[in-house]
């Protein structure tokens, strides 16, 4: 019986894929049979660790990168890596992200520069570096974006996030029919309220608040926006593309 | 050093143009052959021909073939 979801043969990049949605990622991927790069901000050794955790949990090639998506110079090297060790690209998941709230009226202008660094330029210079290496393979590939539930609906404290979310969906939907004649699909999450160390950051009761809003009941998890990643990023999507797809449990913002 | 056939070669078949070409005066733009996507196609043909990563700016600034016979250089294609 053909498995849809294998991944065998394939090479997935995962940013900001040491920690949160981009690790719960990497893992899945691995198991499915991918071989991974994973990439960190800063830290090469705990990318590096990462990758040796996910050889040794599933067999499969992985390897560790520093990436930061501020450094335009880390994201170039980082496809010469992948070009020299793998020769092709497969996947691409555009997973680093930051989070700073603030009030219209307390936007610092470095909270700006930085959120949009590494929410909205980072994922499109790597989309640009990926789409290269995924339609030299004849092969295309698949490349999705994380985005937001608060780049579709908006929030308070939340415009330069929420416009830094938006400009990804922008992207994706551009870029979806840009690349869909070679065979590269772009596709987005939206993810609602998802338990990880970022949201972790907010205040106890901001948290509580954005988890009341969630009509499933329950706070998601990275595993459930991992599930939507592998499908996007599998077979089983093959004639999707251009699609903001939402791992929200039905939140209402 | 490579031989610069090996170079007009992926010109001639990315483009689809003819191998007598006039190569010091052909430009991107400057025929109806290259155009914005046959230029990713030959940016393509290039990595794969050389089995190199050009970047970004570079695949911008590639704009004729005497500057693309010169910025290869920088990825080590030293022409004969």
């Amino acid at each position: 019986m053909r498995d849809l979801l294998d991944l065998r043969e394939r090479v997935a990049f995962v940013t900001g894929s040491t920690r949160g949605i981009g690790w719960a990622t990497a893992q899945l991927l691995a198991e499915h049979g991918a071989s991974v790069v994973v990439a960190g901000s800063s830290d090469l050794a705990a990318a590096e660790a990462r990758a040796k955790e996910l050889t040794a949990g599933w067999g499969t090639p992985a390897l560790g990168v520093v990436c930061d998506s501020r450094e335009p110079a880390q994201i170039k090297a980082a496809y010469r890596t992948i070009h020299q060790t793998f020769k092709r690209l497969d996947v691409l998941v555009n997973s680093a992200g930051v989070l700073d709230d603030a009030l219209i009226g307390m936007i610092s202008d470095d909270a700006l520069e930085n959120t949009f660094r590494v929410n909205a330029i980072g994922p499109i210079q790597h989309l640009q570096a990926a789409a290269r290496l995924m339609r030299r393979s004849g092969d295309g590939g698949s490349i999705i974006n994380i985005a937001s539930i608060i780049g579709v609906t908006g929030n308070e404290g939340q415009a330069v996030y929420g416009a830094s979310k938006a400009a990804v969906i922008g992207l994706t939907r551009s870029a979806a029919k840009e690349l869909a004649p070679m065979g590269v699909r772009v596709n987005a999450i939206a993810p609602g309220f998802i338990d990880t160390d970022m949201t972790r950051a907010l205040p106890e009761a901001k948290f509580a608040q954005r988890a009341a809003a969630i009509k499933m009941g329950r706070v998601g998890t990275a595993d459930d926006v991992a599930r939507a990643v592998l499908f996007l990023a599998s077979d089983l999507s093959g004639y999707v593309t251009g699609t903001v797809l939402g791992v929200d449990g039905g939140m209402l913002i | 050093m490579t031989d610069e056939s090996t170079l007009r070669k992926a010109f001639v078949d990315s483009l689809d143009i003819a191998p007598d070409t006039d190569w010091e005066s052909l430009s991107y733009r400057g025929i109806e052959e290259w155009d914005s996507v046959a230029h990713m196609r030959l940016i393509a043909e290039l990595e794969d021909v050389f089995d190199i990563m050009i970047e970004t700016e570079d695949v911008i600034d590639m704009n004729s073939y005497v500057v693309a016979r010169k910025l290869l250089g920088k990825y080590g294609i030293d022409f004969a």
